[in-house]
């Protein structure tokens, strides 16, 4: 299992366009990949759950990838959050 | 190619793609099934056309607008496609064994009361998004075409009719003319028409497939030509651009004064439905606005407009017209303009029922606050206040208590405002008879010809069958203004005409004659009733 931390960066916190993104590029690999602010955990394949954490800019979130393509996974969507949020 | 023929409204040609516009469905119902195999089936094939949809929407948002102006469609593709919205589709269609427009309806609502619940604005937000994708869906299970607000070319709106409620919300930009299967030369949609000059034709016999198709709504022959040949095409190009010149040479008399070869002047003011239409009055030369019909602030919302919500509207119309006269006409709702949040019942006879004065002096609430939203606005711009549907002196006694009730109040709060003149629509035969009494409590009457006609005639005019009967040149009708007139003059009053008669190029030397000292219309009449009072010599 691999995972990271981040603090969104992006004005709008995590809305509706780059949350779509993250949806889009998790379901590229077989690893199951959550998304956890705070208390709740939502997977990122689950875009409307994702929106429903309301994260803000400013807040953190921690990403963690777990299965047989989690190196690559972890790449990709490392440098997604680094990039777009 | 196809020919149908109708009632024409008004002498133009369009040439554009139709439009066809189905009435809102209620609600869903909760309907059972028995395969919900299918029914699973049907939602991931509305699905995927309404994918086709929006993709196509983004493509030309992003060519026309611009990427960032893109973006919502692209949220909308991302949101329809989420395995969450759709996992609980087909758990409630299995489940409950329900049509799907039903599981779609119920899962449009969850998740959107879930977003409206979030502590943030942002998110808040986006429950108007899932209500949007939801409604596609329903619309394209149900084969309804609601929506305009997908349309990014002007298009002709075909319908069965429509209500002031549905045209208040179009955006006019969009509309290249109307057709419609019910629905007199008299009902809003017909004078809808003529104010935006758009053609438009009444009592075709229109048809559901023609949807997306080219046409040629011609307002000369009263004929709609769907698919029409290339021939057929290059006419009536050729024929607009006729139009277009002669428009264009009454273009010329901007500027000048509306007044006869002997010298006698006329006002030629504006009516206008809304705040947007202050433009197309000043381009074409209003000298006022004759009529501002204050129904739309009522027809546009959910709820009763706020004073300030008035107040802007009023103040914007005051402050662009900068310092010409304009008569805002209060509140005449009812009959064939309904609000819903009014609660008024059903009437066997609406046209005689409780409409206008007759709800503001009931219900004084509504009435009060419009009052005291156009005084405050009179204090930036030449305002003067309209009363409709009078039939009695007591009721204007009534009517000019409130106000000066409402102006001693504002005084009392030291909120400024400016005394405005105050006069009464002449449109029924009772006020028509009691003009000489009713000019002496108004500065100045407005002949509002469409109702006066119907109520003179007793011709209903929203009844299609009865257009033949309906007849504004009638001698009565004359007459009746004839002495309307008379006695306003009589009893100081100036008097105007702000009905459709007042743009009847055949009746202006008839009024002016009569001694009329203003004449209303929609704006795009404005120049060719000039060029004919310019024309005429009275002294002949």
């Amino acid at each position: 299992m691999k995972s990271f931390h981040f603090v969104v960066n992006d004005e709008l916190g995590i809305h509706a366009r780059p949350a779509g993104l993250i949806v889009k590029e998790a379901k590229k690999f077989q690893s199951s990949i959550k998304i956890t602010k705070g208390e709740r955990t939502v997977l990122a394949s689950q875009l409307m759950m994702i929106m429903s954490l309301g994260v803000k800019k400013g807040e953190e979130v921690s990403v963690t990838i777990e299965g047989e393509d989690e190196n690559e996974a972890y790449t990709a969507i490392e440098s997604f959050f680094q990039n777009n949020l | 190619m196809e020919q149908y023929s109708g009632k024409s409204i008004l002498k133009k040609i369009s040439i554009g793609k139709i439009f066809y516009y189905e009435k809102k469905q209620a609600t869903v119902k909760r309907n059972k099934v028995e395969d919900t195999q299918a029914e699973v089936l049907r939602f991931q094939e509305a699905k995927k056309t309404a994918q086709e949809q929006l993709d196509l929407l983004y493509k030309k948002a992003q060519k026309e607008v611009g990427e960032s102006g893109a973006a919502i469609f692209e949220v909308h593709m991302m949101l329809l496609d989420d395995d969450d919205y759709c996992e609980s589709v087909y758990n409630i269609i299995e489940s409950q064994k329900v049509s799907c427009e039903y599981a779609v309806a119920v899962t449009g609502d969850n998740f959107s009361k879930m977003f409206a619940e979030m502590d943030d604005e942002y998110m808040k937000e986006r429950a108007a998004d899932i209500k949007d994708i939801t409604e596609r869906v329903i619309n394209i299970l149900t084969g309804t075409n609601t929506d305009m607000s997908d349309l990014i070319e002007p298009i002709i709106l075909v319908a069965d009719d429509l209500a002031p409620s549905e045209t208040v919300q179009m955006d006019k930009s969009k509309l290249l003319g109307f057709v419609t299967q019910f629905g007199s030369s008299n009902s809003h949609t017909a004078i809808l028409a003529r104010t935006m000059n758009i053609p438009a034709l009444i009592g075709v016999d229109i048809k559901k497939e023609w949807n997306g198709k080219l046409a040629v709504i011609d307002g000369y022959k009263g004929t709609i030509v769907i698919d029409p040949q290339e021939d057929y095409l290059k006419e009536a190009k050729k024929q607009i651009e006729q139009d277009l010149k002669k428009q264009e040479l009454l273009r010329q008399l901007k500027g000048q004064p509306a007044v006869t070869k002997d010298g006698t002047k006329v006002h030629l003011y504006a009516n206008i439905g809304s705040v947007s239409d202050v433009a197309s009055a000043l381009y074409n030369d209003a000298e006022g606005i004759g009529l501002f019909r204050s129904e739309f602030l009522y027809l546009e919302s959910d709820d009763f407009p706020t004073q300030n919500e008035q107040l802007n509207a009023y103040k914007t119309v005051a402050e662009n017209m900068a310092g010409k006269k304009v008569i805002i006409r209060t509140l005449d709702v009812g009959a064939d303009k309904k609000v819903d949040y009014f609660h008024l019942d059903e009437e066997e006879n609406p046209a005689l029922g409780y409409r206008a004065i007759r709800i503001c002096l009931t219900r004084e609430d509504v009435f009060r606050t419009q009052l005291s939203a156009i005084l405050r606005a009179s204090a930036y711009g030449n305002l003067s206040i309209m009363f409709p549907m009078i039939i009695s002196v007591e009721e204007v006694k009534k009517a000019k208590r409130i106000l000066q009730e409402v102006k001693d109040q504002l005084k009392a709060d030291h909120i400024e405002y400016k005394d405005v003149e105050v006069g009464v629509m002449i449109e029924t035969p009772a006020a028509v008879m009691m003009s000489e009494e009713l000019a002496a409590e108004v500065d100045f009457f407005s002949i509002g010809t469409n109702d006066l006609t119907q109520y003179t005639l007793a011709i209903d005019r929203q009844n299609p069958k009865l257009d033949d009967f309906y007849d504004p040149h009638h001698p009565a009708v004359l007459r009746m203004i004839k002495q309307t007139v008379e006695n306003g003059h009589k009893g100081g009053a100036w008097v105007g005409i702000c009905g459709e008669l007042a743009s009847d190029t055949s009746l202006t030397e008839t009024f002016l004659r009569m001694g009329v000292d203003e004449l209303s219309v929609s704006s795009t009449f404005l120049l060719s009733v000039k060029d004919k009072v310019r024309s005429l010599d009275l002294s002949k």
